[in-house]
């Protein structure tokens, strides 16, 4: 069936299967890789995008149920010219080894910090709960978000 | 110029990409035509296959082929052993398909291959099995039954014995005041990386050539027992490494879809592509470290070790995979750890089981033997009346005491010695970092309803495997630098730690190093990959091997050029040149390439300590990390900021495995904790309060960088210290941890046991 929603500003129409999920929507037939899919039940949390500006397991919504939403996943954080104060920062604090994990916490982190710019540590952990890094052990992504905050609130996160 | 690129906390190359979503890992691959692969598993344990029916799977539209066994002319290969490849594992040593028995739940029956993974999956519920149940073999008690035999032929269940000999143990343990025997034993792990495996496979029919993405730590190796399964030259392969989402010793072995997706894309002469999901990773990747110890040590009075005796026994799963035999060798060969013990007799007992397949686990073995004997020794100072640092600091093999001999394990014939190093100076820093001698003072206190426990173990980390690495440099167009590698990459940060060692030795700014290739085996003419810490040593001391036949290379082409003598020659940044003010572009000698390589059979042993403050809720059995620190030395740091992300990263798994992680069977040998919310993984808000202190005060004397390897020693001591400091915090109720993990029920029910007792 027909669906039809904006990813990372532009407006895309698929036709999908009503079982396909957004996650495999956006890698299979947008093509849009970045997203990762890590546990496919919605534990880890590496398949998070923004979907109307919520942190959301793009392996647990449909693709259907994105009609008419605004997604944003990590390639629409991303652009070509520098990294943006949030990936400096995770760069930085070396928060991120393998890079699978990562873009769920990107996407999770600037969903948590334009809401929250002034969020302090027990806050950035609890929310960051929900997505699973094996690699680095947590600290460096704490104080990679920490970090960032100053960024989102001068400028929301942009340059 | 002189660089001092090593050492420095370089930010990572590898992170432009991975922060921009831009990675390129093996499902990001889709070429045209490509078939998804996804593999029917036995659900059954034990049990002989009677039938498979593919007719129904077949009817469905975009269902392509069916393979099994039946599709193997000759039958299905068997994988061979990597390590310890003895004549005694012969018999247990996997097929890439089960073909006769099944055993274990997860092992592979049929390849579906079709138009997506999803009717794949539909397929699956079509394909009809029929197995003969047989008696499952749940446990490593059972094992030793042999009632029930995984492979009747082999007559018994266990497939050897290690024997580590040091000294005349029996004669030592004759004499000993004081000896003291336990029963303790581990969970069962893995090495679960956030990537599920995959591997894509395609086949160029008219060349003959086949192209297998989604390599990893040891694509040379696996090229080698691919070519021979499949009967093409090696050199008709080409092993692709991609963007690899975690190692931790478990992804890149061989396993039975490395060779049934390149057999199939071969088959139907398509692209096929096949990726895990979770469930079945967990079910299907090497499971690790489930031990019993049944040991005893001896001691003088004054708390002296005088000597290690007894038995550990592994549940190795249903099969003998690549590196099975690793864990289960170091658990004995490792025991002592950093401690000075002139007599043992240990002895490894490996039992098959109806269980998933065990391989290594970053810190194989020695995970497991730290928490033994840093259990032991917390015993040992109760019983003695010894405090429990002075206890370590006795027995702490002294650096005047190196190279030091640590105890011989056969069949395999493995004789080591720890190469340097101060092992007290470590102590000594991480209880001086963690405030030990004032905060000690609250140990066993309750406060606010909290218990407060610290623990100190110490331990050394092995690293360095050999054979050979190898390393190639080439000049590119724009007068750049490539560097090959025959390490792999599976994210701790090669390509930027080679860089820093290349653009140091070649006296060049490090942008000058353009691409670091890593993996593939089309990068060099020999690799041996990214397992026992062995990338900084080995790629980087071949690094350095490569830039000096590099140089060499360059000298020799200038003097051409120029018309002088090699040694007349000046390598600048960009330019090339000789005397009397004559020189040209390096990017003129564009192509020039020389390789490089490092040969060493002697391991780096970098070591520490580990201290931990927490307090535990006796009436919840919930413990807290109040404080944590490592102290490492690595003979020489290369870059202070992944360094340090090995340290802390490898220590949450240690924790992982201390407080939350197991994987789970029933009797029956059915798998119970098959989804993320049934094996338990630490997250962000477990374990906060962690530090580091990573030193270089002692270089390894046995390579030209001084280097250590450096990747699981925050893994390593993390159960004994976290069970040692539980029992610490609850010494009111004469609470002793005798297993991992820490569960909340198990310490309440050490709590529980402790009040009965006082009550009785």
């Amino acid at each position: 069936m027909p669906v039809q929603f904006e990813v990372n500003g532009k407006s895309v129409s698929v036709e999908v299967e009503p079982r396909l999920t957004l996650a495999d929507c956006l890698r299979q037939n947008l093509r849009l890789t970045g997203t990762h899919l890590g546990c496919e039940h919605g534990v880890c949390g590496a398949c998070t995008v923004l979907v109307n500006g919520d942190a959301v397991r793009s392996c647990l919504m449909l693709a259907v149920q994105a009609e008419g939403a605004k997604v944003v996943t990590v390639e629409g954080l991303s652009n070509d010219a520098d990294l943006t104060p949030l990936q400096k920062s995770f760069r930085k604090h070396h928060a991120l080894q393998c890079g699978f994990c990562t873009p769920g916490f990107i996407t999770t982190a600037h969903a948590l910090l334009t809401e929250e710019p002034d969020c302090d540590a027990d806050r950035v952990r609890d929310v960051l709960s929900g997505n699973i890094c094996r690699c680095t052990g947590y600290i460096s992504i704490v104080e990679a978000v920490l970090d960032a905050r100053s960024a989102y609130k001068k400028t929301g996160g942009g340059p | 110029m002189k660089n001092t690129f090593i050492g420095a906390p370089i930010e990572r190359r590898e992170d432009l990409r991975f922060l921009r979503g831009r990675g390129e890992y093996v499902d990001d691959l889709a070429p045209n035509g490509v078939l998804y692969a996804v593999i029917l598993r036995s659900s059954v344990a034990h049990g002989r296959i009677k039938s498979i029916d593919t007719a129904a799977a077949l009817k469905i539209p975009g269902v392509h082929t069916v393979i099994t066994a039946k599709d193997m002319p000759g039958g299905p290969p068997i994988i061979p052993m990597r390590l310890q490849p003895l004549p005694e594992f012969k018999p247990f040593e996997q097929p890439v398909i089960a073909h006769d028995k099944v055993r274990y739940v997860g092992e592979p029956l049929a390849v579906v291959l079709a138009t997506s993974a999803a009717i794949g999956e539909d397929a699956l519920e079509a394909i009809a099995v029929e197995i003969d149940d047989l008696d499952p073999v749940g446990s490593r008690e059972a094992a030793a039954k042999n009632k029930s035999l995984l492979f009747e032929p082999a007559g018994s269940n266990r497939s050897l014995v290690f024997h580590a000999r040091k000294g005349d143990a029996d004669a030592a343990f004759a004499n000993a005041p004081y000896v003291r025997r336990e029963r303790l034993k581990t969970g069962r792990h893995y090495g679960l990386t956030m990537e599920p495996r995959g591997v894509m496979a395609e086949w160029d029919a008219a060349k003959g050539r086949l192209t297998v993405s989604g390599a990893a730590k040891v694509p040379f190796f696996n090229r080698r027992i691919l070519a021979k399964q499949i009967g093409l030259p090696e050199d008709s392969i080409e092993m692709i490494e991609n963007d690899v989402g975690g190692g931790y010793g478990a992804r890149g072995e061989f396993y039975p879809e490395d060779f049934l997706i390149p057999f199939a894309a071969r088959h139907v002469n398509r692209p096929v592509k096949w990726i895990e999901d979770r469930r079945e990773n967990l079910m299907a990747m090497n499971h690790a470290r489930e031990t019993e110890a049944d040991i005893e040590i001896a001691c003088e009075r004054d708390g002296t070790i005088i000597g290690l005796r007894g038995e550990v026994h592994t549940d190795m799963g249903a099969y003998m995979r690549t590196n099975g035999a690793v864990g289960a060798r170091n658990v004995v060969q490792f025991m002592a750890g950093p401690y000075r013990v002139p007599h043992v007799k240990l002895d490894s007992l490996l039992w098959m089981t109806n269980k998933t397949p065990v391989g290594t686990y970053r810190g194989p073995g020695r995970f497991e033997s730290s928490f033994y004997i840093e259990r032991l020794l917390d015993m040992v100072a109760e019983d003695l009346g010894i405090d429990r640092v002075d206890l370590r600091r006795r027995n702490l093999v002294a650096s005047a005491e190196q190279p030091y001999p640590i105890a011989s394990v056969q069949p395999t014939n493995a004789n080591d010695q720890y190469d340097s190093g101060d092992y007290r100076e470590a102590l000594e820093r991480c209880l001086t970092e963690i405030g030990w001698a004032e905060k000690s003072k609250l140990q066993g206190k309750l406060i606010d309803g909290r218990y407060h426990g610290f623990a100190v173990g110490c331990f050394v980390e092995g690293g360095a495997a050999g054979p050979k690495e190898s390393a190639r440099l080439a000049v590119n167009d724009d007068g750049t630098i490539t560097v090959f590698m025959g390490s792999s990459a599976v994210g701790q940060g090669v390509e930027t730690v080679f860089a820093q060692i290349a653009a140091d030795a070649l006296e060049i700014p490090m942008d000058r190093i353009r691409h670091v290739y890593h993996g593939s085996t089309n990068t060099v003419s020999d690799g041996y990959g990214a397992y026992h810490s062995r990338s900084i040593v080995m790629g980087g001391s071949a690094v350095l091997d490569a830039t000096k036949n590099f140089h060499a290379a360059i000298r020799e082409a200038g003097a051409k050029k120029l018309g002088c003598d090699a040694s007349d020659i000046k390598i600048g940044e960009d330019r090339v040149s000789g005397p009397g003010g004559k020189s040209f572009a390096l990017a003129e000698l564009a192509g020039l390439t020389a390789e490089g390589a490092f040969l060493n059979h002697k391991h780096t042993y970098s070591y520490g300590t580990h201290a931990a403050h927490i307090t535990v809720d006796a009436q919840l059995g919930e413990v807290r990390i109040v404080d944590y620190v490592v102290v490492q030395d690595v003979g020489r740091i290369v870059n202070p900021l992944t360094l340090r992300g090995q340290v802390i990263g490898s220590l949450v798994q240690g924790l992982g495995g201390a407080m939350l992680e197991h994987l789970q069977y029933d009797d029956h040998g059915q798998f119970l904790t098959g989804t993320l919310a049934d094996y338990l993984l630490p997250t962000a808000g477990d374990f906060p309060n962690l530090r580091c202190f990573v030193t270089d005060n002692h270089p390894s004397p046995i390579n030209p960088l001084g280097a250590k390897g450096a990747g699981e020693g925050g893994i390593v001591a993390a159960g004994g210290v976290m069970a040692n400091a539980v029992a610490n915090a609850l010494q009111s109720f004469g609470a002793q941890p005798r297993q991992l993990p820490l569960t909340p029920t198990y310490i309440w029910e050490l709590v529980q046991a402790g009040q009965r007792q006082a009550a009785e």
